[in-house]
């Protein structure tokens, strides 16, 4: 477990240094994401090293993202007057998004695979 | 009485106290969520504030306080954002191989979810800087507020729909899908990566592997691209 949290931050580490050194318009940990595929592309052995650690962080990435959600119900009172509206366009324009992109997506791969029959 | 008084004051203000209610809230609505199936509606997220939100508020402690035990479980964002490295190192073969469905898709749900945001909010005659808020909306949370700040919006505001978006994301999506007859799960995690990054990328986990390889790779790119896109479309929708 203490090795694979240790790639993670240093993984982490790396990318904030390199965005904010660079100032790139990308958030640290997914320059650091990066930086792991690196590593795994060099060194594949480290995918088994970190697969337990790294299972059970993304089975429970949930988690991760309550504390931001909590600060939610505190905050409420910034949507004021346009709660309703602000939801509404919510649901639709995540919707569409969804949409979209399921639509290119399963598109564009039935395309390819056409030609390449 | 006083012992009880002051037993209180250390537990109200330790981040113990509030760390370890995450933890417990989290369980608990993960056991909840597991025992439903895992059904669309029963999200971990929504389930665990709607555990801690009133247990603060019974006990009048403010968010400063309570973010100070549980920005521990906060602070993991970062590492498990890395952590996505492996599902898409163990897609590598697919992942090559959809190249071409992976940018088109990227491109149109990205442009949908920023572009659609602003002009519903411009049909609702949404104040302005309501709607440079809303329009970076769909990324994950560190850029959202970013890319708010940048345009002239409210970032407070941003961190409260971007959590929104999420949640509405992971809780649709299922049921979207299903209706829709889409049985690739690359194109189903896709779909809410780019749509809800991480609320929606955590819920695409814990239906199919896949489909949370895909959604990780689409949070993250589209982190890259709604910083781009959105300073350009509010030049032209605004």
């Amino acid at each position: 477990m203490l090795p694979t949290l240790g790639l993670l931050l240093g993984c982490q580490l790396f990318g904030e240094v390199a965005a904010r050194g660079l100032s790139l318009p990308i958030p640290g940990p997914v320059l650091g994401l990066a930086a792991l595929i690196l590593i795994l592309w060099t060194n594949p052995p480290v995918a088994e090293t970190v697969r337990t650690t790294v299972g059970v962080i993304l089975a429970n990435l949930s988690l991760m993202f309550v504390p931001a959600g909590v600060g939610v119900i505190g905050n409420l009172d910034v949507l004021s007057g346009d709660w309703f509206a602000l939801l509404i366009i919510l649901v639709a324009s995540t919707l569409l998004s969804m949409l979209a992109a399921v639509a290119t997506f399963v598109g564009v791969s039935r395309l390819i695979e056409r030609r390449s029959e | 009485m006083n012992g009880v008084t002051s037993l209180w004051s250390y537990l109200s203000t330790t981040p113990l106290t509030w760390l370890t209610a995450t933890v417990l809230a989290y369980l608990a609505a993960d056991a909840a969520a597991r025992h439903l199936g895992n059904a669309p509606w029963a999200n971990p997220v929504l389930f665990s504030v709607f555990l801690v939100a009133p247990v603060l508020w019974l006990t009048g402690t403010d968010y400063a306080t309570y973010f100070e035990g549980a920005q521990f479980i906060h602070f993991l964002l970062g590492p498990a954002t890395v952590a996505l490295a492996l599902p898409l190192w163990d897609n590598r073969d697919t992942i090559k191989r959809s190249v071409a469905p992976i940018l088109l898709a990227l491109l149109a749900g990205s442009l949908v979810a920023a572009g659609s945001a602003i002009l519903l909010a411009r049909a609702f005659a949404l104040p302005t800087e309501v709607i440079l808020s809303l329009a970076p909306k769909s990324t994950t949370a560190p850029v959202a507020l970013g890319i708010s700040e940048a345009v002239g919006g409210i970032p407070t505001l941003t961190a409260v729909l971007v959590i929104l978006t999420g949640i509405i994301g992971a809780v649709t999506v299922t049921p979207l899908m299903n209706l829709l007859r889409i049985a690739d799960w690359r194109a189903r995690g896709f779909a809410v990566g780019v749509a809800a990054h991480g609320i929606g990328t955590a819920r695409a986990f814990q239906v199919n592997e896949v489909a949370g390889a895909y959604a990780g790779i689409a949070m993250a790119l589209n982190a890259l691209l709604t910083s781009l896109i959105v300073p350009v479309f509010v030049r032209w929708l605004m």
